[in-house]
């Protein structure tokens, strides 16, 4: 099959879902080139830097029967317009009573490993799964990004895509054909039997060479990536670790409070999986700090391979 | 375009139905048959009046958290909306938003917002939609003086500005933000002079005068569907009644200055106008009053004998299918 970056398949979902719905418009501050070129000033409109308007923009749109995709760059810079996703985006579907549909599709990077320092280094998947009324996805393969970015826009929904910056040359197998991912649907990346890994974003990747490499000490771990934590495939989760009895999460963003807790939860709390468990849930996430900049402080604080290799050990303990 | 009689009438009859509304939400919720919060739009009809009188069905608005008036300038159902107040099920969001977040995208009421400033943002996405459709159609947002303060207001101008974009910014200087002075929190002496920091005009215009309201945001409305890009529009004018309808709220203005906005009062001396220039009869007002009483009456029965939403409905609607 063909292979593209994960950038490309972004572009290319864009490309085919612009082409074939022209109420998309598009927003950030800076132009996607090629899509401007096809689609013109308009459709797709460079704003300045003014989050909260243009993220609230969307909302107005959306709601006056347009598809807003919105590249805000950096996860980081939501922070500026919190209201305008938290209070707005998520909330009016239900506050006005299923009046009026807000499909929204927003984009950010998220994820640390650049030495971009603290502000610019983040990954606020749990802040968002605690806000009902927007979808999450987090692609992270070109085959996802492709398939999950165009079921977004066509999603009624607001719907947050985290795309990690890690992965944006990564290249992976991509058809050129239309296709499209349900949400709420993971995807097995490995199966095994001893321990399932869930891991999310560019941690999928890191889960993979650690199990490569368990194998050949002889454990069989299976990787589960979610593919999109709202709506989150509880069901194939725990399905996996009834079998295997051992759960381990990984997640590059800090601990407390995080997707990691919720994955866990989501394990311990059905009575069914609890009772075929065989030991706690480990999580392998960064510590509570802020990601510091200089690499050798970074590479400390983020989950690895060698950390994930210690924690299905000490799930097997 | 010169006012006619009939515009005059017309308008006179939406701020009647304004000021019964709130009169009668006042009520209810002093009798606890309205839960939350309720703000009072009483002393400020003129303005949702004079703007929306200028509106089409299909222009869109976006309001505020005192926003009745502006609902039903718009031409909004007022038996859905008291429905809404009094948390039922026939209620324009089925009881999940009350008073400060009743929207009818039917009739371009766009929503309520319980955020200060939060409005401006999406209605300047309501006018790149009208100008992506290439139609004449035009987008208002009311805010008050207190929201000029956000950065959204800032945002907002800026984007509508450097985009041309067929929409009015209204703004609806009570004097006040709460109990602080709008004097004190605003360092220019008109926030119509800030629009000249967006390249878009800036109107002054009283705001208790509904003819003044009117034919002022008619030539902005005008420009903005010619094409010719936004224009604030502010009009000063003053709400009668406490912030909110809760006595958590103390009144801490002047007296004497809420009894001399009470002398201009925006229906009585329309209507002085409607009676000297012979445009209507006392009778005939007399009239109005008691279609409007009649249309609150029934407004009221209607939510008094809507059903309340079964408590698991709470879980319904948190997202389109
Ligand atoms: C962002 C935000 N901050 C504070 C509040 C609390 N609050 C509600 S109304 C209000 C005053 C708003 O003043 P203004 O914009 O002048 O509108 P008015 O109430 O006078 O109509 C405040 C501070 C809020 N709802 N939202
Ligand atoms: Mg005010």
């Amino acid at each position: 099959m063909r292979e593209i970056t994960y950038a490309e398949a972004a572009a290319e979902a864009l490309r085919e879902e612009f082409r074939r719905d022209d109420r998309t418009v598009h927003l950030s501050t800076d132009a996607p080139l090629q899509l401007q070129k096809e689609f013109g000033r308009d459709r797709v409109r460079v704003t300045p830097i003014s989050e909260s308007a243009f993220v609230g923009a969307a909302i107005g749109l959306a709601g006056s029967g347009f598809r807003p995709v919105v590249n805000i760059r950096m996860a980081t810079f939501m922070f500026v317009a919190m209201d305008q996703f938290i209070n707005q985006a998520a909330k009016i579907t239900y506050m006005f009573g299923g009046q009026a549909r807000f499909p929204i599709v927003y984009r950010v990077s998220v994820g640390a490993g650049m030495s971009m320092a603290a502000q610019h280094s983040i990954s606020p998947y749990s802040m968002f799964m605690n806000i009902p009324g927007i979808k999450l996805i987090i692609p992270s393969t070109p085959y996802d990004m492709k398939g999950l970015l165009k079921t977004a826009i066509r999603d009624n929904n607001p719907v947050l895509s985290f795309e990690h910056t890690a992965l944006g040359q990564v290249k992976g197998e991509a058809p050129e054909e239309e296709y499209t991912i349900p949400f709420g649907k993971a995807a097995l990346r490995r199966q095994g039997s001893d321990v399932t890994v869930v891991a999310l974003a560019n941690m999928v990747h890191v889960a993979l060479e650690a199990a490569r490499e368990l194998e050949k000490e002889g454990v069989s771990v299976e990787v589960i990536d979610p593919r999109t934590l709202v709506p989150l495939d509880k069901a194939s989760i725990r399905e996996s670790v009834a079998r295997t009895g051992r759960l381990v999460v990984v997640d590059e963003a800090c601990q407390t409070g995080g997707a990691a807790a919720e994955i866990a939860s989501v394990v311990v709390e059905d009575s069914q999986t609890f009772k075929r468990l065989r030991s706690a849930p480990v999580r392998v996430c960064a510590p509570d700090v802020p990601i510091p900049y200089s690499p050798p402080m970074e590479k400390f604080v983020l989950p690895d391979k060698q950390r994930v290799m210690a924690a299905v050990k000490e799930a097997l303990k | 375009m010169p006012i006619e009689p009939q515009d005059l009438i017309e308008m006179y009859k939406t701020m009647l139905t304004i000021r019964r509304f709130e009169e009668r939400a006042a009520r209810e919720y002093e009798e606890r048959h309205i839960p939350g919060i309720v703000h009072s739009y009483i002393g400020q009809e003129a303005t949702a009046t004079g703007v929306c009188a200028n509106l089409r069905l299909d222009d869109r608005i976006v309001s505020t958290h005192r926003g009745h008036g502006h609902c039903i300038a718009k031409g909004a159902d007022l038996k859905r909306m008291m429905a809404e107040l009094y948390g039922r099920k026939t209620g324009y969001c089925k009881g999940k938003g009350g008073s400060m977040h009743i929207a009818d995208f039917s009739v371009g009421m766009l929503g309520a917002n319980g955020i200060v400033g939060a409005g401006l943002p999406i209605a300047v996405g309501a006018a790149m939609a009208a100008q992506l459709e290439g139609g004449d159609r035009v987008a208002a947002v009311f805010f008050g003086d207190g929201a000029c303060q956000e950065g959204t207001f800032h945002e907002s101008l800026n984007l509508a500005s450097i985009w041309k974009l067929p929409i009015v910014f209204v703004c609806e200087n009570n004097g006040y933000g709460v109990n602080t002075p709008a004097e004190y929190s605003i360092p220019v002496k008109d926030i119509a002079d800030r629009a000249a920091a967006y390249a878009m005009p800036g109107v002054v215009v009283d705001g208790n005068d509904a003819a003044a309201v009117y034919e002022a945001a008619g030539r902005v409305v005008k420009a903005a569907r010619a094409g010719k890009g936004p224009a604030l529009l502010e009009c000063k004018t003053y709400r009668w009644r406490r912030h909110a309808e809760s006595k958590a709220f103390a009144e801490l203005r002047p007296t004497g200055e809420i009894e001399a906005w009470k002398s201009r009062c925006p229906i009585a001396s329309l209507e002085r106008r409607l009676l000297e220039e012979g445009m209507a009869t006392g009778q005939e007002l007399a009239d109005i009053d008691s279609q409007v009483l009649a249309l609150i009456e029934e407004a009221v029965r209607f939510a008094e004998a809507s059903p309340w939403p079964a408590p698991e409905d709470a879980l319904e609607g948190v997202y389109s299918v």
